[in-house]
């Protein structure tokens, strides 16, 4: 196969930037949408209505159990059938992220406002405060602050996973990456470009999540 | 769905029956061969991540690092097309000749180091939970580093992360489905080949989901068994 040849990744490269440009646009959509998602179900999880809060636990707790793949793969055949009409395979697999992601926002929201005690409620509420009060001043504050870095951690796993689109043909980073070491059968320079680009980007986010984590924690 | 035609028997025609089978066994093979690798090269790791060695330190957090922050996927491409073109020649030639089930085998690798530097990341923060008293403690009562870790940090460490350990496990059962991206007829690609042969897609992935859901209760009940045998008395449990 000879030396390892950088000209083939140059000449890819405006072809896999157009995939890099999806794999952005995906992630910051569906970090989006999952979030919203992700705060809703996690009000209805802590909701004082016993079956709201378990129709959510058993949202998340299904989701969780299924691997993305089946996921992706559930909405990318069937929504096109549920609706009668065909949607692009960009807008059915960012519904499955969406729905999927959520039920992981939901759950790290809802173990960051656990994490307040709870006699600082009962402290808040002694002062007079009402219920929401409480919420407003006391618990989300300190609720926030414990949950963000987990939140981008989780954000930073999301934009990985969105290499998975591959598995319905969606030209992202890896499946143009993957489209250009077919057509000139180089697998290793492509490959391992990807794998770089992946480990300094997710790298590098990870070490401010860990600096923001250290500056911030209470 | 209107006009969808259903059709829950044919899942139980040949050859359709058997293709769900042989893809649970699939998947089943898959999450416990790389489970066996992941849980004991996690816990080296992770363990080696808390020891007094900068060394050692550097190298396991390396590690970690490396498999974490990239996509599990590229790593499965990685592992499938790079990996043999850079071994010796006659060894490349055997993984991808020779080797016996050379996807199966690629996919439990691959899937089995990318979850050790996961186990290491729960045993590390284990270790870490644990006051450093206890280490000291034990130093004092004339136990060597060894010893300590023997008998004080991960008698105690491993009883808190059961609960984190136990999605790990879980994870590797989800995981497995990315070995279809190399050709391996697991649970999900061959609810994916029934839809393609028979159009039925409502019934082939529930079936799928299905016996995804019940590994995972079936996991969770064990699990718990395991949790309430080993507790400790008056132990400091992860809540707290």
């Amino acid at each position: 196969m000879g030396g390892f040849d950088f000209d083939v990744i140059a000449r890819g490269a405006p072809f896999i930037w157009g995939g890099m440009l999806l794999t952005l646009e995906l992630t910051a959509l569906a970090v989006t949408g999952g979030l919203l998602l992700g705060i809703v179900i996690a009000l209805l999880r802590l909701s004082p209505l016993k079956p709201v809060s378990w129709l959510a636990a058993f949202y998340v707790n299904f989701l969780r159990s299924m691997p993305l793949i089946l996921v992706i793969f559930w909405f990318y055949t069937l929504v096109p059938k549920m609706i009668g009409s065909s949607i692009s395979g960009f807008q059915s697999v960012l519904i499955a992220f969406v729905l999927f992601e959520a039920a992981y926002y939901s759950e790290i929201i809802r173990a960051g406002i656990a994490s307040v005690r709870a006699g600082q409620i009962s402290a808040a509420m002694a002062l007079g405060l009402t219920r929401l009060q409480a919420m407003r001043y006391v618990i989300l504050p300190q609720a926030i602050r414990n949950m963000i870095p987990v939140l981008l951690t989780q954000s930073i796993i999301m934009l990985q996973d969105t290499s998975l689109v591959y598995v319905v043909g969606l030209r992202d980073f890896l499946t143009t990456a993957e489209i250009v070491a077919n057509r000139d059968n180089r697998p290793i320079e492509l490959y391992t470009m990807v794998a770089v680009v992946f480990l300094v980007v997710c790298f590098s986010l990870s070490r401010l999540v860990g600096r923001l984590r250290r500056k911030y924690s209470l | 769905m209107s006009g969808y035609n259903w059709n829950w028997p044919i899942l139980l025609k040949e050859p359709y029956f058997g293709w769900i089978v042989s893809g649970f066994g699939s998947t089943c093979a898959i999450a416990l061969l790389a489970w066996a690798i992941a849980f004991p090269l996690g816990s080296v790791i992770g363990i080696a991540r808390t020891v007094d060695n900068r060394i050692v330190r550097g190298i396991a957090t390396a590690y970690v690092d490396v498999f974490r922050n990239i996509p599990l996927l590229v790593q499965m491409f990685l592992w499938y097309f790079v990996v043999p073109e850079l071994l010796p020649k006659d060894l490349g030639s055997w993984v991808k000749r020779d080797m016996p089930y050379p996807q199966l085998s690629t996919a439990i690798v691959c899937l089995g180091l990318y979850t050790a530097s996961r186990v290491a990341e729960q045993v590390r923060s284990g270790l870490e939970s644990i006051p450093r008293g206890q280490r000291y403690a034990g130093m004092a009562m004339g136990l060597n580093g060894f010893q300590v870790y023997r008998y004080v940090l991960i008698p105690v460490a491993y009883r808190i992360v059961i609960p984190p350990l136990t999605s790990e496990f879980l994870g590797v059962f989800k995981n497995s489905s990315l070995a279809l991206t190399i050709g391996v007829l697991e649970l999900t690609s061959q609810a994916r080949q029934i839809e393609e042969y028979t159009f039925a897609s409502f019934e082939a992935f529930t079936v799928a989901t299905v016996l995804y859901c019940l590994v995972t209760l079936l996991v969770i009940l064990l699990m718990r068994i395991v949790e309430g045998r080993t507790r400790l008395l008056g132990a400091i449990t992860a809540g707290g």
